[in-house]
């Protein structure tokens, strides 16, 4: 399938149109999942050897600070998963790519509202809400995005979905066929949460499992649910047990083998709770029960609030906590779940969070190990004797389905004790009751994958040779549905959007092209009530359409708040209208020594005001950071809160060719008036003609030179070869016009 | 009866005082497989809408239709036989292939009567 395309250019958009093209005729390009490759003694990256990272991408952004470190991107040894839908599948295609570049290879795509009792498959691409429709169509355009991307990273992306609902066995027929990677089953999710009835939903998890595990389909359970819906999430610990048992023991009776197995799992607390003396015991207990399956560490989302900086500092430490045990999957967060559906630069965030602790933290189990002879030890014991306990008592009131009439899950006690808050469901009730037959002593199911009683004939190979092959034997037999109703349709959308992606008007976004969603972030000096009508009014008259405040923090009840408004911008940028600063093309390196070398280029530099800062400058001028001393310039350091005058002063009594000043962050344009002050006064001196003029600081950009008089001004980010090569430019320039002037 | 909860769970904790990690992970294991059992039971002999819809997929048949198929079915009390079976019988009953035998269940029910009878 993937033979004639071209690969992606990192310098171009997703072409989303093209990647819905010509999708009745895509082929999965594998099936099954792919775990990170980890080699056994580390990994040396730069200037560091790490103990717990895995091969690194081919293309990826780091972290911010990994500039100072060679620019490397260590990828942790456990797969790292975000969650990505916003409802419109096509727009999500791009978010993949960014999470892919951040660090992402496990794309976990939520369904949309309701999909879980739609007795079906759906088909198409209608838009969701809170989700996509998951459909062949979706699924197709999805896998093909997720082949270029992967291609384009250097490392397998898992597609990932649900296997859960009404729907259960078809969906996984046809995540098999399209070759999605991982999906969530767990007919106690079903039962519980969707309330779909308990006879049903295991009868149809089974054949599920079944057809998952031919599919070579990774899953993970829904056990975490229990945390994230009990009252009192801390305290569900011992049924939590108890819920990933019965689901690993279920997957096990219906053919799947462990290692397709993957337990969902949350640490339960979070701050300002002593987390550490929760989840710590939990993150043992669990992973000695089931050392023979694999953990997807989830991060906490029941106590999440709309404060992102809390979210992430809580999710930090749900990170340490999976790197004290471990995690083969460290799924991640978007931090801003509990004040909208999350947004594009928030997966990125999480991803971060991942990152950033997993770097950290790298090889932390050689240099601590956990004390298991005190409380540790004991709190793990309690929470495994309760699970037992658990078990024991539902085989004792006549088994599952009679525990959970009786409401045993979900209660929010410490086991043994009830608050009789549970979720209590009738056999005969719920979604699909009786909807399930026995199966006729001629049964009979010609196909592959199929789970239980099957009176096939005597002396076939496969239970499909009956049919000639069946679609998961021969991908070609699938019939592909593209719309049911045009008009709700991707193809539709992407029309709307054509300006955004592939015209010259430009909009801010936050999940779909052209949204328009803008946030801001302001401290306003009122009560929380007059804080929250004046952001909104701010906002309103910013020109901002629909504001909304979706976080506010009190700073004091009296001095001001924090908030964060989001709204809607309605206008577009012409794209052709903007004006790109010119790039500096900068002379080869060689060409830049021979010409200092020629000259016997030397500077006097120092920092200017009153500030003590030096950092900026040293880096600028040491060989050891790649400064000017680097091509064979030499310097004076005049060192910090040097006067303009003693500046000027030095490059005469030296014969300097240049005058570097450093100015850092001020206020009232102190920066500005020192730079105007020192072309000034070389001016007054009459060296101005002789000497090169250069500033630089995080408040300056290359566009003050004009305005100060200065030769060239630099702004952060800025290296010594940089202003090697204004100097050396504007000597250049200076005699050639020197030669047109003699002639 | 709560009272009557917590002191069976006193004494089941007694019980496992005992008991090293090792033996109360063995136990953990036992009584989850014996809470499965019955239930894989009641999915190896039963069958639902769902799965049978997703026996035709497998044979072939596209999602709207597989749908409606086995609505069919099931009005005619033959989801016990199997989706797949009842297509199967009806293509060899009429020489057609599965997908034309699709097509015909839903534009006549009645291909439905007696697909069974008649075989016997």
């Amino acid at each position: 399938m993937m033979k004639d395309h071209q690969p992606l250019d990192p310098q171009q958009k997703l072409d989303i149109e093209a990647i819905l093209e010509d999708l009745e005729n895509y082929h999965p390009i594998r099936k099954g999942w792919t775990w990170r490759k980890v080699l056994d003694d580390g990994i040396q990256m730069g200037p560091f050897h790490f103990h717990n990272m895995s091969e690194p991408l081919k293309n990826s952004i780091g972290l911010p600070a990994s500039k100072y470190f060679d620019h490397i991107d260590p990828q942790p040894e456990c797969v790292v998963t975000t969650e990505i839908a916003s409802g419109r599948f096509e727009d999500d295609l791009r978010r993949m790519r960014m999470a892919a570049w951040h660090g992402a290879d496990h794309l976990m795509v939520i369904r949309t509202t309701g999909q879980s009792h739609i007795d079906g498959l759906m088909e198409g691409t209608p838009e969701g809400v809170g989700g996509v429709p998951i459909t062949r169509k979706q699924l197709r355009a999805s896998r093909k995005a997720c082949d270029l991307i992967e291609e384009e990273v250097g490392r397998p992306i898992n597609f990932h979905s649900y296997v859960s609902g009404v729907a259960g066995p078809e969906v996984a027929v046809l995540f098999a066929e399209e070759g999605v990677n991982g999906a969530h089953q767990d007919p106690q999710y079903n039962v519980l949460y969707r309330n779909i009835n308990m006879y049903r939903s295991f009868v149809d998890a089974a054949e599920a499992k079944f057809v998952m595990t031919a599919g070579e389909i990774f899953q993970i359970d829904g056990a975490h649910n229990a945390n994230a819906t009990a009252k009192a999430g801390w305290l569900v610990m011992p049924e939590l047990l108890v819920q990933h048992g019965i689901n690993c023991a279920y997957s096990i009776a219906s053919g799947m083998p462990k290692e397709l197995i993957g337990l969902s799992t949350v640490p339960p607390n979070a701050p300002p709770a002593p987390k550490l003396w929760y989840d710590l015991p939990y993150a043992v207990a669990l992973r000695d029960i089931f050392s023979d399956y694999k953990m997807r560490a989830q991060q906490n989302t029941r106590y999440i609030e709309s404060d992102i900086e809390e979210a992430i500092r809580t999710h930090t430490i749900d990170t340490l906590i999976s790197m004290l045990t471990s995690a083969d999957i460290q799924s991640t967060i978007t931090p801003d779940e509990g004040r909208n559906v999350p947004w594009h630069y928030n997966n990125i965030r999480g991803l971060q969070t991942v990152k950033q602790t997993w770097s950290a933290l790298d090889g932390i189990k050689e240099l601590l190990s956990l004390k298991m002879d005190g409380p540790l030890g004991e709190m793990a014991r309690d929470i495994k004797e309760r699970a037992v306990a658990f078990l024991e008592e539902i085989l004792e009131v006549g088994g599952y389905f009679s525990a959970v009439e009786q409401g045993f899950f979900v209660d929010s006690a410490l086991y043994p004790e009830r608050s009789g808050d549970g979720i209590a469901r009738d056999g005969q009730g719920g979604v699909a009751a009786n909807s399930i037959v026995p199966r006729d002593p001629d049964y009979l199911a010609p196909v592959c994958a199929h789970f239980g009683d099957n009176h096939l004939p005597e002396g076939l190979d496969n239970p499909c040779d009956l049919i000639d092959g069946c679609t998961l034997c021969h991908h070609e037999k699938i019939i592909y549905i593209d719309e049911l109703d045009p008009e709700d349709s991707a193809d539709r959308r992407l029309e709307q959007t054509y300006p955004y992606r592939k015209g010259n008007l430009i909009r801010p976004e936050a999940e779909w092209a052209g949204d328009g969603t803008v946030l801001l972030q302001l401290m306003v000096p009122e009560s929380e009530e007059y804080a929250r009508e004046a952001g909104l009014e701010i906002a309103r008259r910013m020109g901002l359409e629909d504001p909304q405040v979706i976080n506010l923090m009190v700073l004091h009840p009296a001095e001001g708040c924090f908030l964060e408004v989001k709204g809607k911008v309605t206008f577009d940028i012409d794209r052709d209208a903007l004006k790109i600063p010119p790039k500096v093309e900068l002379l080869p390196e060689e060409e830049l020594r021979e010409a200092v070398k020629k000259i016997g280029l030397k500077v006097v530099a120092g920092t200017v005001g009153e500030d003590e800062h030096s950092v900026g400058m040293r880096e600028i001028l040491d060989i050891k950071h790649g400064g000017i001393e680097k091509y064979g310039v030499k310097y004076h350091y005049l060192g910090t809160s040097v006067p303009i005058s003693k500046l000027i002063d030095a490059a005469i009594e030296t014969g300097a060719h240049a005058i570097l000043i450093s100015t850092i962050i001020s206020h009232n344009d102190i920066h500005r008036l020192q730079m105007k002050k020192l072309a000034e006064l070389s001016q007054e001196k009459g060296i101005r003609d002789q000497v090169i003029l250069i500033a630089g600081g995080t408040q300056v950009t290359p566009d003050m030179a004009a305005e100060t008089g200065l030769d060239a001004t630099f702004g952060r980010g800025t290296k010594g070869i940089d202003v090697v090569d204004a100097m050396v430019k504007t000597l250049a320039k200076r005699s050639s016009s020197k030669q047109r002037g003699v002639l | 009866m709560m009272d009557d909860r917590i002191a069976r769970f006193e004494a089941r904790r007694e019980r496992f005082k005992d008991m090293p990690d090792e033996a109360l992970k063995a136990h953990f294991w036992d009584l989850c497989g014996q809470i499965v059992a019955p239930i894989v039971d009641l999915a190896r002999t039963h069958t639902s809408p769902s799965i049978e819809r997703s026996v035709l997929l497998r044979m072939g048949i596209d999602s709207l239709t597989a749908h409606g198929v086995v609505d069919r079915i099931q009005q005619a009390g033959f989801l016990g036989k199997g989706a797949g079976h009842v297509l199967l019988r009806l293509a060899e009953k009429q020489g057609s292939d599965v997908r034309a035998a699709a097509v015909a269940i839903l534009e006549d029910k009645d291909v439905l009567t007696g697909l069974f009878e008649e075989a016997k």
